[in-house]
């Protein structure tokens, strides 16, 4: 019996040796250790034994049974670790194959520059106002210093709905309303859609988009304007850039300006972007002019304030190197999911 | 205005500042600079040449073979095919390597044989033209005749085409400077340099015009003054060179002495003038008055022009015989045989001489100075200077005596001299004599604490506006910046928050922001198939349209989003998921402003989209936006959409908005040939109606438990109507419906339809047992049964 037990270990290790797949293991555990097994087989025959031999036989079988589990053991754990292997080996892929895209929704790019805008007020305490896009003939030019008549209104072609009713030429006419609502401080900006009639091109479109901005409070001086502004133009142009306020002429403001950063790309020089000149305006701006103010129920004498106004397509345009304004409106996917 | 620096130099000493330098400083004192020409800088090595000898060409018959005289040793040897030079004439010669005005390069080369040293050019090849030299000809090489010329000269100088013309952007607070003498009082400040302004001195004949022409203002306001001045024998010739060049920089086309006159003081004054003849001024009376309707006039331009009421006329004892400040008639106008004209110089109200250009159609450079605002006190000075240039060019005697009507209100404008406020104002700490210095500059004069500004500058009207001036010449840029003080606080209101919350939720959800027009076409509406006498084809009409397409305000924002996916569609982008929060514009009375609605509207096309896909989207955003309490509803009535694949959404009874795919009809009009879906939604509306308070809800702590149900129902029974029974027999423990199959086919009666239900129930304060859930089941099988739909067996 002794024997047989060396034998069953020996040929059960042997086995092992030359075995490589999983089945064969599970098979040859049932084969020696299982009910109808091998070694269960010499154990049953242990009655026949004496009562010294019975346990030195005992202890032999449960030695041969450990060393036999052991042995499966650590061959289960390398056919595991064989498995595991192969298996990474066959999940190879190409990882330079594309990946899977999902289609996801893109700002247009006026939104994009406009918040950047907002957001730049916004930390500079302002809050954003809107207001009608048709407007009374009041709002857009007589309260802002533009009567009837006056040549002014050349420059800003018109659309008319009525005699008294237009769609408005500027933002400005939501400056006019929250003036006349809220009593100084003010600090407001009202950007939207304004309305000229241009004929569409490259560089001219009926409709488009401005920002103005409205500064009303005690002791409000042009140095305020300038450092704001200074702080807008940097914050949206970066901190290098080179400003510079230049005397103009706008009815609702006095002093007026307009503001010109130094040409980006010839640093002053004068290049073909900013023909010749160096500079490239970005807006217009000034002290609200008293009359506007007092149009507005505010006294000029104890309050002052300072208005801006930039229109946003020419700046996404420089932004983005974008040659034709009719891009923003004709909204191909292919132009919109560039940004 | 382009100003002539040559011209402008007489009044102001600049010495030989670079044009650049000269533009920069002009600009930032005021006066902006558009760009600045040097005239003939493109041409190249083109010289005077005096031809020494002609001789035929030995090997053609059309060539001749000159040599010239270019001031060196050695003459220059010239092949031409001209026929109008002789010897002894001074022509221009483009040498070896020399440039031409339309940038032509020349080269020396043979000609038949024959070395050519160069070209003779013609004025054309030099960029002037026949009005700069009257005597010059068409076809042919330009035979100068010019004082001082000689050989070897650089044509620019011999011929004066070497001015430099500087572009301004004269802004219309300041029609003074519509001249050069207002941009020298500009440039003379800018610099610091004196201005040298010239009293015109006349010579007259000693006989007086009282007695020959009369002149009387009968609109007062419309035309505050009016003066006069005749010359007789008039010898109508052309101007000479000095007027004719600086005529010419200034973008002025010559013409003969007397109407090179009246622009010359136009340019140089700023005064418009014209000239009659005085034949043609019947019984010598002079009327300015507004025109009576039916009256005509042709102007120089050769247009007969019907006046209305409206328009204010200079006119004889009969006629009119020119439109005030606008153009003169063709008839009274100046002939070659005319020997006795009257000078005009008067003021009119700007405004009225704009609306008569504008309604003729017809904006002068007269107009467009007089509708800015002129000073009545320039218009003796110019009559004056016009005479004096008569005297200068012989062209006439100038009679004694002004004839004048002056209607002009002289109320002298006074502006408190507040320079503590300006300083405060501008943040600036100028003194009040630093400040005086700048006001004397710009000819302003101190009564007392008051300013009193030049009549030629009507802006000045406010202590404001003096800041400007004290602030552009002390300098925009030496003013020290500051920053705003206090502590505003901004921030989004709670409906842009709102907005941009729709905006996100949309760009997550993969459809991309669009920016579209406000104005359609009244034929988009046919485009969106809508009936005929709908009530959103009333619009908001604009009266003055660029063209149809643009020519009303939507009352839809469908057909902008129509015409942007048509126009992916024809670019053929396989897909397009697109959004915008567009306005939709509903008049109301016509006196009131139109009211102004917000629309969400979404349109896709492609082939991962269908009418669930767009539903979804619907359903996402609605759940983002805290808006629960909405029905939906099918519709077949819905013009622009599918009939059997149309939902209206509804909120207590509102309209909420609309979804479905776009009729194939409608679709077809755009040439779209595959499904569009689109929906609308009223943000307004979904504003007032979002949860804006969320609170959390604890995550369960107990087991759901699911049950399947599958009924067959009739096949127009709408899942909806299903769920809402199940959900109200489930009650207070339904967690969710899910639907996972509607199904009609084979297996299944005719009219009939398939539809399984998971339902998910649970409890939030214990375990829920099966019982308790089989008992909600049983209870939704039985009212199920009430409406039709039973258990599947």
């Amino acid at each position: 019996m002794k024997e047989q037990l060396e034998n069953i270990r020996k040929a059960a290790l042997n086995a092992l040796n030359e075995l490589n797949i999983q089945q064969d293991l599970e098979n040859l555990r049932v084969k020696v250790l299982g009910k109808k097994g091998e070694l269960t087989a010499i154990l049953k025959q242990m009655g026949t034994l004496s009562a010294e031999e019975r346990p030195v036989i005992g202890q032999l079988a449960n030695e041969v049974r450990t060393t036999i589990e052991k042995a499966i053991e650590e061959k289960q754990a390398e056919l595991k670790a064989k498995e595991t292997e192969r298996k990474l080996q066959e999940e190879k892929i190409d990882v330079t194959l594309p990946g899977k895209r999902h289609i996801l929704g893109y700002k247009h790019p006026l939104s994009i520059v406009l918040d950047e805008i907002k957001e730049i007020f916004i930390g500079m305490g302002f809050n954003i106002v809107d207001g009608p896009e048709i407007e009374y003939d009041y709002y857009n030019f007589e309260a802002l210093n533009i009567p009837k008549n006056h040549p002014a209104r050349d420059t800003q072609d018109t659309f008319y709905i009525t005699e008294n009713i237009l769609l408005r030429t500027q933002t400005s006419p939501v400056q006019v309303r929250v003036m006349e609502k809220q009593k100084p401080p003010i600090r407001i900006i009202s950007p939207g859609r304004v309305y000229r009639s241009d004929a569409i091109d490259a560089t001219h479109s009926p409709l488009f988009h401005q920002i103005e901005g409205l500064v009303v409070d005690e002791g409000i001086t042009f140095a305020d304007l300038k450092g704001t502004l200074e702080t807008f133009i940097k914050r949206l142009y970066g901190e290098n850039s080179v400003i510079r306020f230049r005397p103009h002429h706008f009815p609702f403001t006095e002093p007026s300006a307009e503001v010109d950063v130094q040409c980006f790309s010839c640093k002053g020089e004068g290049c073909r972007l900013c023909k010749g000149e160096g500079w490239i305006e970005i807006l217009g701006c000034g002290m609200v002019h008293p009359k506007v103010l007092s149009n507005c129920g505010i006294d000029p004498e104890k309050y002052s304030g300072f208005a801006l106004g930039l229109g946003l397509e020419r700046v996404a345009m420089r932004r983005y190197n974008i040659d034709d304004l009719r891009l923003f409106y004709e909204n191909d996917v292919r132009f919109l999911s560039q940004f | 205005m382009n100003l002539s620096m040559r011209w402008l130099k007489e009044f102001v000493d600049i010495g030989n500042i670079s044009p650049r330098e000269f533009s920069e400083a002009l600009t930032m004192s005021g006066s902006k600079v558009e760009g600045y020409e040097i005239e003939g800088e493109i041409l190249k090595n083109i010289v005077v040449c005096k031809v020494i000898s002609i001789e035929k060409h030995p090997d053609a018959d059309k060539l001749t073979v000159c040599q010239v005289d270019i001031g060196e040793a050695e003459p220059l040897q010239i092949v031409t095919a001209a026929t109008n030079l002789k010897v002894g004439d001074l022509c221009p010669v483009a040498k070896d390597n020399s440039v031409l005005a339309d940038g032509t390069k020349i080269k020396k080369g043979k000609l038949r044989g024959v070395m050519s040293q160069g070209m003779f050019c013609s004025v054309a090849e030099l960029g002037v033209t026949l009005n700069d030299f009257p005597y010059a000809i068409t076809d042919g090489i330009f035979v100068i005749q010019e004082e001082g010329a000689y050989p070897g000269q650089d044509i620019r100088e011999a011929i004066g085409f070497n001015d430099t013309k500087v572009e301004f952007e004269i802004t219309s607070n300041r029609p003074d400077c519509f001249s050069v003498i207002g941009l020298a009082r500009e440039t003379a400040i800018t610099f610091g340099k004196e201005l040298k302004l010239h009293t015109p001195v006349v010579k007259t004949i000693g006989k007086s015009c009282k007695d020959m022409l009369s002149v009387k203002i009968k609109n007062p306001d419309l035309c505050p003054m009016y003066c006069a001045k005749i010359v007789e024998n008039v010898k109508i010739g052309v101007s000479p060179r000095w007027l004719r060049e600086r005529l010419r920089a200034m973008g002025v086309r010559p013409i003969n002495n007397i109407v090179d006159i009246t622009n010359y003081v136009m340019l140089e004054y700023g005064q418009p003038m014209h000239a009659f003849d005085l034949r043609f001024i019947k019984n010598g009376e002079i009327n300015i008055r507004l025109a009576e309707s039916g009256e005509k006039i042709t102007t120089l331009d050769g247009i007969e022009r019907n006046l209305s009421a409206k328009n204010l006329v200079i006119a004889d004892a009969e006629k009119p015989v020119a439109i005030a400040g606008v153009m003169g008639g063709e008839y009274s106008g100046i002939m070659d045989d005319t020997t006795t004209i009257v000078f005009e110089s008067a003021n009119f109200n700007g405004s009225s001489v704009r609306l008569t250009a504008k309604e003729h159609g017809m904006r002068t450079d007269a107009s467009s100075r007089y509708e800015k605002g002129l000073d009545y006190n320039n218009c003796i000075p110019a009559l004056n200077r016009a005479c004096e240039l008569v005297n200068m060019l012989d062209a006439g005697d100038v009679l004694d005596d002004i004839i004048i009507d002056d209607c002009s209100v002289k109320n002298q404008r006074k502006i408190p001299f507040d320079y503590e406020w300006i300083n405060k104002f501008l943040s600036t700490s100028l003194s009040i004599e630093e400040m005086k210095d700048i006001l004397t500059k710009i000819e302003c004069s101190f009564d007392g604490d008051y300013i009193i500004p030049p009549t030629f500058r009507p802006d000045l009207e406010h202590k404001a506006d003096i800041a400007e001036e004290i602030v552009r010449f002390y300098g925009y840029n030496t003013v020290k910046s500051t920053s705003l003080s206090g502590g505003a606080q901004g921030k989004y209101t709670e409906r842009q928050k709102f907005d941009n919350t729709i905006s996100n939720t949309m760009l997550a959800l993969g459809l991309s922001e669009i920016m579209t027009y406000s104005f359609i076409s009244p034929k988009y509406y046919n485009k969106i198939l809508m009936p005929e006498n709908h009530l959103l084809r009333k619009s908001v009409v604009i009266s003055n349209p660029l063209g149809e397409d643009t020519s009303i305000m939507r009352t839809t924002a469908l057909p902008s989003m129509m015409e942007i996916i048509a126009k992916n569609y024809n670019n053929r982008n396989p897909y397009a998921y697109l959004f915008e929060i567009a306005k939709e514009y509903i008049p109301t009375d016509d006196d009131k402003l139109p009211e102004e609605k917000n629309k969400l509207i979404a349109g896709m096309y492609g082939n991962n989209v269908d009418f669930f896909v767009a539903k979804g989207i619907v359903e996402e955003l609605l759940e983002k936006l805290n808006i629960c309490n909405y029905d939906i509803e099918a519709s077949s009535t819905e013009f622009s959409y599918h009939p059997g694949r149309c939902a209206v959404f509804t909120i207590n009874g509102k309209r909420l908005g609309v979804l479905g795919e776009i009729h194939p009809k409608c679709s077809e009009n755009y040439g779209i040939n595959t499904k569009v879906y689109t929906f609308v939604l009223d943000v307004d509306l979904m504003f007032e109606n979002t949860q804006r308070n969320k609170t959390y809800i604890p995550i369960p702590k107990f087991p759901a438990v699911t049950r399947d149900l599958a009924l067959i129902c009739d096949i127009e029974t709408p899942v909806l109507t299903l769920e809402k029974v199940i959900s109200n027999a489930v009650g207070g423990i339904l967690e969710n419906i899910k639907l996972f199959d509607v199904y009609t086919g084979k297996q299944i009666e005719k009219g009939k339809k398939n539809v399984a239900f998971s339902i998910s129930m649970r409890s939030k304060d214990s375990t829920l047992t099966d019982e308790q859930a089989n008992k909600a089941i049983n209870k939704a099988i039985e009212a199920l049964e009430n409406i039709g739909a039973v258990l599947r067996s």
